[in-house]
């Protein structure tokens, strides 16, 4: 899946989607706060974030089933605030999936396409084809609940495809599969995705699931959309603490900016020995409160002082978690805070000696600390 | 176990009679304590008598009127307080349909008598007690019966049914057709069955919206219960025992049977 170049870094290119300073309020829980969000044709863009932080009311109101309290809609240009569900060129996948109990699978598939006024030869070609898509062709006539929950998934999907809608929306698509065949659909719906061309925006909080499939992420807290960006921007370049924590593992320690240069900023940390050099390129002022975050992963551990440039910071093992390919330190600082590093278990370094108590150097390059200011 | 007892007890308290009376529907002799042998004269003599079969043809009408009417109103009322969740007087308006449920059937009645006299006088309609007055009254109160067992089933219903198909470019009365309706059709047909069997044998409420000109049937059973019980009678509570009993089991299985 090759996107190049990415429309969204293209100013000239005009967004499909775009909600324009979007709220919604249910009495006095406001479920979506000024949402400002632009995506683009052909994306796989997915919403994530905790339970309850609006992700499924955005969806909704994209889809035409809420209003919004405040704010406008707009999909290819035209603005569809006022349009209702059934005018709308969207289509959305259900996490119950809500196959009608008393059709068929054809049945259903065709039950969209009756309703747009296709003639009956054309529906049965368009139901087969993409049945056939999804690899349903034999249950055609199979009622739903003669279905397994991957095969509904399926069916509910090319019951979608079939409208050949200008975005497909999905809420939590795989949240009702077990892990295994979770995965797998995972792969499959980007391939689909990719086939037939059509703009997906997806609802999950499984982070793992969002960096998969996504095009670009959009990570929700509290009904406001705290950073949007692809999963490599969002994982690599938080743009603040929130986002940091809730995306992966994350060791942060508080401090204020001691000085700046246009090599990076210096920050003097309480918690740690010494000031952290980091490659932030902003020109903080003196006495700015930062917060500087590492990657479990971006931390090496040995016994012996790092080389000069890079940070560093000292403490003993406090426990050891063994996965297998890779295993997590938690080290105990000397101020007593513990910090995570993350290694790959290779056998001819030192490290898989390393054992509860070991007194340990952890040390990371100045590129890897990154200053957050929100 | 003593509890199986008394549960045995109270139900054939409440059967053994009813059967005993099947029973002597059959009986050859006139006089309804004495066994004289298997006949269905009675049945037949039934047939011959002008007032009674009036009374049931009549009663018959009303049921199927009225619970047609009862249905289809029943249903809008459901559809309204299941899927309408915000509107100015739901609490009232879910209070006043529920409540004729729990009202005593004589107040009811006589309620219904009052307006319907007072209409009379003021707009000349409806003129009398008639079959049009006691379909409206049975309409009136099955009414709430169809909605509470219509509306127990929209509850269950997923509601993104109804928006996927709207999704999928339905409008709301094609969503209701093909969606909607369907779904709920079970509900309807047991809605309609419940509204059928308290029409056919309702007597209080009838009593007071009924004329001389237009008695259903149990009006005229107790009318003749009054004057003597004949075996006749027994004839006639024997085929309205089946009648109710068959439309209570078809309502029950179709309520409780398929989803
Ligand atoms: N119809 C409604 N009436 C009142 N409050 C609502 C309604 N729908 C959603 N909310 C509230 O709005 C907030 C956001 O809900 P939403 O369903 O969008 O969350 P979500 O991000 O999809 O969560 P989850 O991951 O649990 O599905 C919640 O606090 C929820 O209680
Ligand atoms: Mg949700």
């Amino acid at each position: 899946m090759t996107v190049a170049p990415a429309p969204w870094t293209d100013p000239a290119s005009v967004p499909l989607i775009r909600f324009d300073g979007v709220s919604k309020r249910f009495g006095d829980v406001v479920a979506v706060d000024r949402v400002d969000l632009a995506i683009h044709k052909g994306e796989f863009f997915s919403l994530l974030g905790a339970s309850g932080c609006g992700k499924t009311t955005l969806l909704r109101m994209l889809a035409g089933f809420e209003a919004p309290s405040d704010g406008r809609i707009l999909i290819d240009g035209a603005d569809v605030t006022a349009v209702p569900p059934y005018e709308r060129p969207v289509n959305m996948m259900f996490q119950s999936y809500a196959l009608f109990p008393h059709m068929t699978v054809a049945g259903n598939i065709a039950f969209g396409l009756k309703q747009d006024g296709l003639a009956r030869p054309v529906i049965a070609a368009k139901v087969k084809a993409v049945l056939d898509l999804v690899q349903m062709g034999k249950f055609a006539d199979r009622k739903p609940h003669q279905l397994s929950g991957g095969q509904r998934q399926r069916v509910a999907l090319a019951r979608c495809l079939a409208k050949e809608p200008k975005v497909l929306l999905l809420d939590e698509p795989l949240g009702a599969l077990d892990k295994k065949l979770r995965q797998q659909t995972q792969l499959e719906l980007v391939n689909i995705q990719d086939r037939v061309g059509v703009t997906f925006v997806m609802v999950t909080h499984d982070q793992e699931e969002a960096m998969t499939m996504s095009s670009r992420i959009g990570v929700m807290n509290a009904g406001r959309i705290q950073q949007v960006g692809t999963p490599v921007e969002i994982y690599e370049y938080p743009q603040s603490r929130y986002v940091a924590d809730f995306i992966g593992a994350a060791n942060m320690f508080e401090g204020t900016v001691s000085s700046a240069s246009s090599a990076g900023v210096v920050v003097a940390c309480p918690e740690l020995a010494h000031d952290l050099t980091t490659a932030h390129a902003d020109p903080l002022a003196g006495g700015h409160p930062v917060t500087v975050m590492v990657r479990p992963e971006k931390m090496s551990i040995g016994r012996d002082a790092p080389a000069d440039g890079f940070n560093w910071a000292r403490g003993t093992v406090a426990d050891i978690a063994y996965l297998g390919d890779v295993s997590i330190y938690h080290v105990r600082l000397d101020s007593g805070r513990k910090v995570e590093a993350l290694q790959a278990n290779l056998r001819h370094t030192e490290r898989h000696k390393l054992t509860w108590d070991d007194p340990v150097f952890l040390s990371w390059h100045p590129a890897d600390a990154l200053v957050l200011t929100r | 176990m003593i509890l199986y007892v008394l549960l045995a007890f109270a139900y054939a308290f409440l059967y053994i009679p009813i059967v005993v009376m099947m029973v002597f529907s059959f009986n050859a002799s006139k006089l309804v304590t004495v066994w004289g042998g298997f006949s269905t004269k009675w049945y037949a003599e039934l047939l011959t008598n002008e007032k009674v079969l009036d009374a049931a043809w009549l009663s018959l009408k009303v049921a199927v009127v009225s619970a047609t009417i009862a249905t289809v109103l029943g249903t809008l009322a459901a559809v309204v307080l299941v899927r309408f969740r915000r509107f100015h007087g739901r609490t009232l308006f879910a209070g006043m349909v529920t409540a004729p449920l729990v009202m005593p059937e004589v107040i009811v009645g006589l309620a219904l008598l009052l307006l319907f006299v007072a209409m009379e006088q003021a707009i000349g309609w409806p003129a009398g007690r008639s079959m049009t007055t006691i379909v409206v009254a049975h309409g009136t109160f099955s009414l709430s019966f169809v909605t509470v067992v219509v509306r127990s089933r929209l509850d269950r219903m997923d509601a993104s049914l109804e928006e996927a198909a709207m999704d999928l470019g339905a409008r709301p009365l094609r969503v209701f057709l093909s969606i909607t309706l369907p779904l709920i059709a079970p509900a309807l047909l047991a809605g309609w069955l419940l509204a059928f069997t308290l029409s056919i044998d309702d007597v209080v409420i009838s009593s007071f919206v009924s004329g001389p000109g237009a008695s259903p049937l149990p009006i005229v059973i107790f009318s003749k219960v009054r004057l003597g019980i004949s075996p006749d009678i027994n004839a006639l509570a024997t085929i309205v025992v089946a009648l109710v009993g068959v439309a209570m089991a078809i309502a029950g299985r179709v309520a409780l049977g398929r989803r």
